[in-house]
């Protein structure tokens, strides 16, 4: 990885107030830790999948990355240029905005049902890189288009007149026709059957093949962010708890949550871990964590007297990875 | 088919007359499900499979005409009762778990009173039996602190939560049929894997028939005995699990299997189905629905009549050329 990330967050949080009916009198206001302290990197045509389960901050965390909310702290750079000092319109006028773009979850939702195919798709062009004629602009949304595989026979079409598979390279072609370097994709397939979601998959790998856009793929389905991705970050309760290369993560997850999510997955060879592990109990409240203990305490089925003394840090392993728990060097030497 | 099933669905036809002409969505549509025994169906969106469950269930509309078939659930024709009958079987024989527990709990009164509900309508007690009634169903789906939770409305409750409470007033009244319908769209993995043990334990524990409808292949394989697979309204393929998946004899099966991502170790290995569902309107379907995207396809496949038929134990087909 020599050149240089397109994307970068630094310890980047975002804490919700909690509304002033729920404040109890004489006390300061509860703040929902939503993201908690997230650093990560990504470089030019690299896949990043970042998966945990709803209420987590994985969303949060992908508006924070396009700039669609402001963080509470931490910075982000784009291609090494700080900007969180920037407004979000000021951001939203400047041409970086056309170098992060976010492909939304429910295509049905997430499309306008007044604007046929070409509108849609000329919409972002027309906000961002305002074409000078209009033979210009139907050459790029051409060739977005024809980069999703969508027949130009549908861009007269509205969404109601497209299936779920051409809704959702309608959306993705929406991103595409302002050239980003980077694609945040919140659930892109979940709404979709496994067939479509196959055609989607390949797509994606292909404009990241050929055009060298890096990915930012946001899912809680392991399987998929498996095939798509080499590197992957698992979140738990607004903060990263472990983070790595595909292969070794799914070989050997370290992180006990990890290892539950890994062996919840049905799969059609036999579970990946054996006996399914169980997480006993509800998750922590997010707002207003313990900081003197680790968030998966109660819940963890390898816990120790010791997690509930102190909160672990994201801590290096060796081969590129990193783990938030005190034991997670069982497997590996040189840890506790 | 198995000897004495509990429900049994026999050469099922029916359609629904809409603004746009009459769409053709089941024909002969046959499947059997054991006392103890869990079938899933599997197909893609408008294959048929929720409209089989709720023509079990007697939930279709007014636009749905049955052209032919008939559904029995423990020798009972269940398309011949009467509305009266119908809901008094409803919930007390068999009982379906839907899709988004949320949308399916009523908002404005308490998870407690809506599985009384169900107990009060099916077995006369005092209001003191039923709330004791309520708490053993809240229990045998293993919601903890029940006494506290029967009073919270489903808004309070998380997704995981308010699909046990379905499940418990799905139960409540000892039904010999389940039918769950896509019952963890929208779940997290952990807690999908919960409900489905907890549905999976309760069938074995009771000798529940079950039917799960799904578009999951892997989560079928994992919690299922036997795999109907459904195509545009036609059943493709039956056969156990283990069988079916090892060898798929039906083209339209096999390539599900092909894009299933757990099955592949590289992208580039996925393989989509080309083409999408044939349109239900029209008045010349093919006799096999699948032919227009099948790899298989033949000159022999253009001819009617095409029927499910054994080609192994247990195992059924409708394909002339099968793999």
């Amino acid at each position: 990885m020599s050149l240089p990330p397109i994307l970068s967050a630094e310890h980047l949080s975002k804490h919700f107030a909690q509304s002033r009916r729920r404040r109890l009198p004489g006390r300061a206001p509860a703040r929902l830790h939503a993201v908690d302290d997230v650093t990560l990197a990504i470089h030019p045509g690299e896949a990043l999948g970042l998966v945990g389960e709803s209420g987590c901050g994985k969303s949060t965390l992908a508006r924070l990355l396009c700039r669609l909310l402001d963080p509470s702290a931490g910075q982000i750079y784009v291609a090494g240029r700080e900007v969180t000092t920037m407004s979000t319109a000021a951001f939203t006028r400047s041409p970086m905005r056309s170098d992060i773009q976010m492909v939304f979850q429910d295509p049905t939702d997430s499309l306008n049902p007044r604007f046929n195919s070409f509108d849609l798709i000329a919409d972002p062009l027309r906000q961002l890189k305002p074409p000078h004629s209009r033979a210009e602009l139907i050459a790029k949304v051409e060739a977005a288009a024809r980069s999703v595989n969508l027949p130009l026979d549908l861009l007269s079409r509205f969404p109601h007149q497209l299936s779920g598979g051409e809704k959702a390279r309608v959306g993705i072609a929406r991103a595409m026709v302002v050239t980003p370097r980077l694609l945040i994709l919140d659930e892109p397939t979940s709404a979709l059957d496994v067939s479509v979601q196959a055609t989607v998959l390949q797509l994606l790998d292909k404009i990241r093949r050929d055009r060298g856009v890096a990915l930012l793929f946001v899912s809680h389905d392991l399987n998929v962010v498996r095939l798509l991705c080499s590197r992957i970050m698992v979140m738990y309760l607004g903060q990263i708890v472990e983070s790595g290369p595909t292969d070794a993560l799914f070989r050997d997850p370290a992180h006990p949550y990890t290892r539950a999510l890994l062996s919840a997955i049905p799969t059609l060879r036999g579970r990946a871990g054996g006996q399914r592990i169980r997480l006993d109990g509800e998750p922590q409240s997010p707002i207003a964590p313990d900081g003197s203990r680790c968030r998966l305490y109660g819940r963890c089925p390898a816990q120790q007297a010791f997690c509930a003394q102190a909160e672990p840090a994201l801590t290096g392993q060796p081969g590129g990875r990193q783990v938030r728990c005190h034991f997670a060097g069982s497997a590996v030497p040189g840890q506790r | 088919m198995s000897a004495n099933p509990l429900l049994s669905v026999r050469d099922l036809t029916l359609d629904f007359r809409s603004r746009h002409g009459t769409v053709h969505v089941l024909e002969n549509v046959s499947f059997d499900i054991a006392p103890g025994e869990i079938v899933g169906i599997v197909g893609e969106s408008g294959s048929g499979k929720s409209v089989t469950a709720f023509a079990i269930m007697g939930f279709l509309d007014k636009a749905a005409r049955v052209l032919s078939g008939d559904i029995r659930v423990q020798g009972r024709d269940v398309m011949a009762m009467s509305t009266r009958e119908r809901d008094l079987w409803r919930g007390k024989e068999a009982s379906i778990i839907f899709q988004t527990p949320r949308t399916a709990l009523n908002p404005i009164r308490t998870v407690g009173q809506q599985i009384g509900d169900v107990i009060a309508r099916h077995t006369p007690a005092s209001p003191t039996e039923v709330q004791e009634k309520v708490l053993q169903a809240m229990r045998q789906v293993r919601i903890p602190d029940p006494e506290r939770r029967m009073g919270a409305y489903p808004f309070e409750l998380s997704g995981g939560l308010c699909q046990r409470i379905g499940i418990a007033a799905a139960l409540a009244c000892h039904p010999h049929l389940l039918i769950a319908d896509e019952p963890t769209t929208g779940l997290d993995v952990t807690t999908q894997a919960e409900i489905m043990e907890l549905i999976r334990d309760t069938a074995r524990a009771k000798d529940l028939a079950t039917l799960l409808i799904t578009h999951d292949l892997a989560l079928a394989s994992e919690y299922c005995d036997r795999i109907v697979v459904m195509h545009a309204g036609h059943v493709v393929e039956t056969a156990p699990v283990a069988e079916l998946f090892a060898r798929p004899r039906h083209p339209y099966t096999a390539g599900l299997l092909g894009s299933v991502p757990s099955l592949v170790d590289s992208i580039q290995d996925l393989r989509a189905i080309p083409g999408s569902l044939p349109d239900l309107r029209r008045a010349d379907l093919p006799p096999c629905r699948f032919a227009d995207r099948c790899p298989r396809h033949h000159a022999d496949c253009d001819i009617p009549g095409l029927r499910l038929e054994g080609i192994a134990p247990n195992h059924l087909v409708a394909c002339r050329v099968p793999l």
